[in-house]
């Protein structure tokens, strides 16, 4: 009895890409076409009297005018120039001190966590599970200042010799920490958990090993441990630097100051105000080719390590 | 700072002064310093949700004094007769509500099947399809908020309203979909389906009668991590909303600075309540099925080495 199976390996071929197919299809027709509207927009021209945007869609009659000069205001002093180096400050020292703050923290859970570590996790994810708005949201409670009411935060501080009037957190010098601990705030649960999990993967064996050779505590942390977590903190750094690179609503909520504004917020207002649609999308293409070769990094190494998982 | 510590023998308590000079002599030699910075780090992250919570609960219009305990601001939402009733917090709500319900069942259909599909895949195509299925959990919210703006006003003419935002939620739901499905798929191996199909089932068969009571512990837990992130979700349903479309989010965005009271607060909590019990949902789900494969490990634990 010799039953063909011609017919089931036909159908092994392409049964399991037709399992796919409606979600590539969406991908390229959500995902991938509008990517590409972004450079029909800005390499397009704009009718004149309405400057409604007229997209390219065809390569050929691509103009690159508005984009040109959309990436010389970008570096002008007169233009945008203060924003793009604020965003690039800010994101830089938010993602130090996430770094600082969170190592220990990953460091501990993954090593000591004990009998306890269940708990450390839930308490750590929790927050990745809370709405960012919600979280910005605390904040604007705690430091919105009012002429009668100085937030819970300063009520703190005034207990303490050092400050005597409320501070205000939202304009001057403040502002820029103020626009940062909200970034920390926001983005450090995420920068953690890559972090922890790679910790978390550390062959013990091996930091036995180095003990066992004689290396202090602290060289085999300096030597051993930190060396295997670096593709985590590499990881946690490039998952949470992508969307600070984009945030316009941190700066928005923590001060809505224009001394705060970063990159996402000249987006933000080139695209939802009138007129402006060509420059907004100019604007996102540059910010897309300034992280792109980071999304591209992160991508190959997580590809890299689901194969790995796979075999 | 090693693991070789905790192997060795414990130390029989020092006296109390004692154990405090060694702190500083020696800070890293025990995690004392590390257990005390992470214990700070989880209430600097909790507390002030706490504290937006509990003013949700106030007796008066000040997010910074606490007069007392009541369920006023809770009423504000949904109570017309209420002092404070705002007409635009239950639309809000209802707007979130709709919006996670319907991207559940849409993201996780074709991301289980996109998920199947790739794993088993091994054709041409599929390296390319796999990097594409991972695109939209690195590109920026407001790159793909900018994008599906853009092509919904310039080509699709679809209007800037529920089903924009519906097709945004599913578009960045999707990858999650796909990573969860496929941590699975990858746990549970081929064998069962080489199996199935040796003793003739086709791979129709195979994936109904095998595969799929197999994976249903992440495709539940699937669907209700789906609705936590859309629920969660503000970047893409701003962007792709004009009016009447208002979310959660949207409204704490545009009140929270100025005409913040605490009714606000008790939509914000209404919210977390619901993403973190669909979040509680989708752990205990995978957590009843490690116990039931004797596996050992915690859901919490799988939760946290996700490689998102």
């Amino acid at each position: 009895m010799l039953r063909s199976t011609g017919g089931v390996v036909g159908q092994r071929r392409w049964y399991y890409p037709a399992l796919a197919a409606p979600g590539i299809l969406w991908l390229l027709l959500l995902f991938i076409l509008p990517f590409y509207a972004i450079g029909a927009v800005a390499f397009g021209s704009r009718d004149q009297i309405f400057a409604l945007p007229i997209p390219a869609w065809n390569p050929l009659e691509w103009q690159f005018d508005t984009f040109r000069s959309t990436a010389a205001d970008l570096f002008s002093s007169s233009g945008l120039q203060a924003q793009f180096l604020r965003t690039l400050v800010y994101v830089a020292t938010s993602v130090a001190i996430c770094l600082v703050v969170g190592y220990p923290v990953a460091y501990y859970i993954s090593r000591y966590g004990g009998r306890l570590k269940i708990l450390l996790l839930t308490l750590m994810i929790a927050p990745f599970w809370m709405s960012y708005l919600m979280r910005m949201l605390a904040w604007v409670n705690l430091l919105t200042v009012k002429p009668e009411d100085p937030g819970l935060v300063n009520r703190l501080l005034l207990l303490t010799p050092y400050v005597n009037d409320p501070v205000n957190w939202s304009s001057g010098g403040v502002s820029h920490l103020t626009v940062i601990l909200g970034l920390i705030y926001g983005y450090i649960p995420f920068f953690i958990l890559p972090l922890y999990a790679a910790l978390d993967r550390i062959d013990k064996s091996q930091l036995e090993a180095s003990r066992d050779m004689g290396a202090s505590p602290a060289s085999t942390f300096w030597r051993v441990t930190l060396p295997l977590s670096k593709q985590g903190i590499l990881a946690g750094a490039v998952i949470i630097t992508l969307p600070m690179f984009g945030d316009y609503y941190t700066p928005n909520l923590m001060t809505a100051s224009p001394e705060n504004t970063m990159m996402g917020n000249a987006i933000d207002l080139a695209l939802q105000g009138q007129g402006k649609q060509p420059e907004g999308a100019a604007l996102t293409l540059l910010l897309s080719a300034f992280i792109g070769a980071l999304m591209i990094y992160y991508l190959v190494s997580v590809s890299r390590a689901a194969k790995e998982a796979q075999r | 700072m090693t693991t070789a510590e905790a192997t060795l023998p414990r130390e029989t308590s020092a006296p109390r002064v004692g154990r405090f000079r060694s702190f500083f002599s020696n800070p890293w030699g025990k995690p004392r310093f590390l257990s005390v910075w992470t214990w700070l780090y989880i209430i600097w992250t909790i507390a002030p949700v706490l504290v937006a919570v509990q003013f949700s609960f106030n007796n008066g219009r000040s997010r910074s004094t606490f007069q007392g305990f009541s369920l006023q601001w809770y009423e504000a939402i949904w109570n017309e007769a209420s002092a404070n009733f705002d007409d635009t917090l239950l639309p809000a709500l209802m707007q979130s509500l709709k919006l996670a319900l319907l991207t559940m069942p849409v993201a996780t259909a074709l991301g289980v099947g996109l998920a199947i599909g790739l794993a088993r895949w091994r054709g041409r195509g599929s390296g390319a399809a796999n990097f594409l299925m991972l695109f939209p959990l690195v590109t920026p919210e407001i790159v793909m908020g900018a994008s599906m703006f853009l092509i919904f006003s310039n080509l699709y003419h679809i209007k800037l309203g529920t089903t924009a935002q519906l097709l945004g939620h599913v578009t960045f739901s999707l990858s999650y979909v796909v990573i969860v499905t496929r941590g699975r798929l990858f746990a549970i191996g081929r064998d069962y389906e080489d199996a199935a199909m040796d003793l003739g089932a086709s791979p129709a068969d195979a994936l109904r009668r095998v595969l799929l009571p197999l994976l249903a512990p992440a495709i539940l837990s699937s669907f209700f991590i789906v609705f936590a992130i859309s629920i969660d979700d503000f970047v893409i349903s701003q962007f792709l909303c004009a009016q009447d479309c208002t979310t959660i989010p949207i409204k704490i965005y545009s009140a929270a600075r100025n005409a913040g009271n605490p009714s606000l607060n008790a939509l914000a909590t209404i919210m977390m309540l619901l993403s973190l019990l669909s979040i509680t949902v989708a752990l205990l789900i995978l957590r009843w099925f490690n116990r039931r494969q004797g596996t050992g490990r915690s859901a919490v634990e799988d939760f946290a080495r996700f490689e998102i």
